[in-house]
């Protein structure tokens, strides 16, 4: 039945995306909005603005691993600590910021391809159980190897202090922000082309594609790959904002989130994982500030959780298709689709 | 009908959004020069895990040093100000902690961060305060890194470290059961290596160590080990959740050595608890303190406290969570009058590096410009009846080879009214 269901949508989306946007537009608009508001924004919203960033890197190439080729992962989170150790690793000995990203995303990628060539022999709830089981070998893996990852206190990363003329804010979120937008730009032109049409085609019928001459384990692969890249760009760049890595920081849980947000946002579009970037850090917000204004102070730790519940329940009864697919009336639409875009920064 | 109900959620979402951001004028509409200190008021702020694996006991702290100010705020404040305390959930959680930090500082515009817990979750947080200028006071851990005068100028620990705790706990063993077998089990961090450094200076080294992480709720293979090793003293550097659950296990397996405990794990309201039926396992652990028992009626710090308590902190149990929040507060109020009326950042950090304290602490803080740990020392507790009592004199030592001894000085009460002087 849901099967039928996603076939019938993703025949009616494919054409609408490609002539409705352009990526390359797309990015520079990005660009000279996030540069415009971090001179605008005050300092806290532009570090917030800077997690934004990250996040869009993970729940980007995640968006198009489940959205585009039908392959769920739960453990994403534990993708995103591999490049976060890896460039805590790389810091500590040699301090060169622009390196260790770039060794960050190779070492997550060769880990994503290790997970990928297990996830494309399993479907369905084993697949989830495998990115699961992932997910959850994180801590184990920090305290078993406790002299390398230093266990559940995790490791310092020592960075250089940026340049003067800017502030540490604006720095993070310049360069959070460089990498989301290089990740949507390098996914967007990726899903576009012929690799693009074959995620979907093994996605919507692995036999259909197969008799297309579509090998389907190799793109299940591939997408699963850069997938992992995605987030271990990610993970890197939150070692940067927290100047530490910890298991604690990568928990079930954000791997849990990451998945809600992306379908929250709306399955297999980059606008969608924008969206959901954007509300993994703004949902704990607001739930801070109604924890704050209710006055008990533990109901926000918790609150969160029951916001991205209920936020996931609305929307999949309101809009199955995820935020990003809204459709309102000509008039509003043109508000509206600049909104976000906007909101995502403040 | 789909229509309008996607339209009214993104409408509430993005009101939502926009309510976060209307705070900002409220925010940073501080009169001085100094962040967060106007003429009637002093905003300050803390890391707290409220919630998640290291709430237990631990969240008490905070509400209850936030009791202490509303008392002084209520009684005229600190040179006309009213000390705002705004305790944020970082869940122990590191990457909480940057961003609950970062909203205290850049948003809150706290004049300086107060007793934020954790060592994992501060770490991560002290360049960033160090850049920034803000004073960070009385961290709630007894790791050694906030004592780096150089590196952090405006860090100072508030518990005396680990290394000091365990030589002293080292010190009773020595004394007390010399000849038989010591052994440790300890956190897989710093809190664990630094206890288990302080130990081996004394008696030398442990017959055997064995280290858990909070992640893992299973002692079972680490007590086993121990009891193979047939340890007479099992030192426990752990937090109170895993001091429980060690003495449960080793019940289980018919293991019953003299447990030594850290005080960061060792409050007897807390472990009762956590032990429910098997309670009264706790009768004979031997643990160490700074500061005054929750459970000592006479004793007029803990007086104090329970006025203050049961009045502004809705009668909340007494612990020792409790008496050491209060005390944390008592200590920021001493700070404040020492800095003067007119309060700068560089001031405060000034007042507290000065020193010459005196308070609820057995043993003085330490505080001067080449130090910057907290207190000096601990007296031995040990549990009978349920309840912990203090025996013995407290010690005093520092975390490299210096001596043990003896700190042999009057207890100091509290002042009429419960407030310190200027």
């Amino acid at each position: 039945m849901t099967v039928l269901k996603d076939r019938v949508t993703s025949r009616m989306v494919a054409p609408v995306m490609r002539r409705r946007l352009n990526p390359f537009l797309m990015v520079a608009v990005g660009a000279v909005l996030v540069v415009v508001l971090t001179y605008t924004l005050p300092p806290f919203r532009t570090y917030q603005l800077a997690t934004i960033g990250a996040y869009l890197c993970v729940t980007a190439g995640l968006t198009v691993l489940t959205g585009l080729n039908g392959q769920l992962s739960l453990g994403h989170g534990a993708l995103m600590a591999t490049g976060a150790y890896t460039l805590a690793l790389w810091q500590n000995k040699f301090n060169l910021l622009a390196v260790g990203i770039v060794v960050a995303i190779l070492v997550t990628t060769v880990a994503g391809l290790v997970i990928g060539l297990a996830a494309a022999r399993l479907r369905g709830p084993y697949l989830a159980g495998l990115t699961l089981a992932v997910a959850v070998v994180v801590p184990s893996v920090a305290s078993t190897f406790d002299e390398t990852f230093n266990s559940d206190q995790g490791l310092s990363v020592i960075l250089n202090p940026p340049p003067e003329s800017m502030t540490v804010e604006q720095w993070q979120a310049w360069l959070c922000w460089g990498g989301a937008l290089v990740t949507t730009l390098v996914l967007a032109l990726v899903t576009r082309g012929r690799f693009g049409r074959d995620m979907r085609a093994v996605r919507d019928d692995e036999t259909a594609a197969k008799l297309a001459g579509i090998s389907i384990a190799r793109t299940q692969v591939w997408t699963f790959v850069i997938s992992a890249a995605c987030a271990g760009l990610g993970g890197a760049l939150f070692a940067v904002l927290a100047q530490s890595v910890s298991p604690g920081a990568f928990p079930l849980t954000l791997s849990l989130f990451l998945v809600m947000a992306i379908v929250i946002g709306g399955l297999g579009r980059l606008t969608g994982a924008v969206i959901g970037a954007f509300l993994l850090v703004a949902l704990p917000a607001v739930a801070h500030e109604i924890g704050e204004a209710s006055g008990s102070q533990r109901l926000e730790g918790n609150l969160a959780l029951t916001f991205f519940g209920v936020v996931l329940v609305v929307v999949m009864l309101a809009a199955p298709g995820g935020l990003a697919s809204l459709r309102l009336p000509r008039s509003w639409r043109a508000r509206l689709s600049r909104k976000p875009a906007h909101r995502a920064g403040s | 009908m789909k229509r309008t109900t996607a339209l009214v959620l993104a409408a509430v979402l993005l009101a939502a959004a926009g309510c976060s951001n209307a705070d900002d004028s409220n925010g940073s509409s501080s009169g001085g020069n100094t962040p967060g200190v106007t003429d009637t008021e002093i905003v300050v702020g803390t890391h707290m895990p409220l919630t998640g694996p290291a709430a237990a006991g631990y969240s008490k702290i905070a509400p209850a040093t936030k009791a202490y100010f509303d008392y002084v705020n209520a009684n005229g404040g600190i040179h006309g100000r009213k000390i705002t305390y705004k305790i944020m959930d970082d869940g122990y959680n590191p990457a909480n902690t940057q961003q609950v930090v970062r909203q205290l500082v850049l948003q809150d515009k706290v004049f300086a961060i107060l007793n934020g817990l954790g060592t994992p979750t501060h770490t991560g947080v002290l360049d960033f305060l160090k850049t920034n200028r803000v004073p960070d006071l009385f961290v709630a851990s007894g790791s050694r890194s906030w004592n780096q005068p150089d590196k952090y100028p405006g860090t100072f620990g508030f518990n005396p470290d680990y290394t000091v705790e365990g030589k002293i706990l080292a010190t009773y063993v020595k004394e007390n059961h010399a000849g038989k077998k010591v052994c440790f089990l300890g956190q897989d961090d710093d809190f664990g290596r630094d206890s288990l450094a302080g130990i081996e200076k004394v008696v030398g080294p442990v017959a055997a160590k064995q280290s858990y992480v909070t992640t893992n709720p299973n002692v079972g293979p680490q007590v086993g080990a121990l009891k193979a090793a047939g340890c007479q003293v099992v030192m426990l550097a752990t937090v109170p959740g895993f001091t429980a659950l060690t003495i449960g296990t080793g019940a289980k397996l018919g293991f019953k050595p003299q447990y030594v405990v850290s005080n960061v794990g060792s409050d007897p309201t807390t472990l009762a608890k956590t032990l429910g039926a098997a309670a009264p396992l706790l009768e004979g652990v031997v643990a160490a303190n700074y500061l005054p028992l929750a459970n000592d009626d006479a004793n007029p710090w803990i007086q104090l406290y329970t006025k203050v308590n049961k009045e502004y902190n809705a009668g909340a149990e007494m612990d020792n969570n409790v008496v050491y929040g209060m005390s944390v507060a008592y200590l920021f109020v001493q700070s404040l009058q020492a800095a003067g009326k007119d309060l700068t950042r560089e001031g405060i950090i000034a007042a507290v590096q000065k020193g010459g304290f005196t308070g609820p602490g057995l043993v003085p803080v330490r505080y001067s410009d080449k130090d910057h740990s907290g207190y000096a020392g601990q007296q031995l507790t040990k549990i009978a009846g349920g309840k912990a009592q203090f025996f013995g004199k407290p010690y005093r030592t520092d975390d490299g080879d210096g001596a043990v001894e003896v700190y042999d000085s009057p207890a100091v009460t509290p002042p009429q009214n419960g407030i310190p002087a200027a």
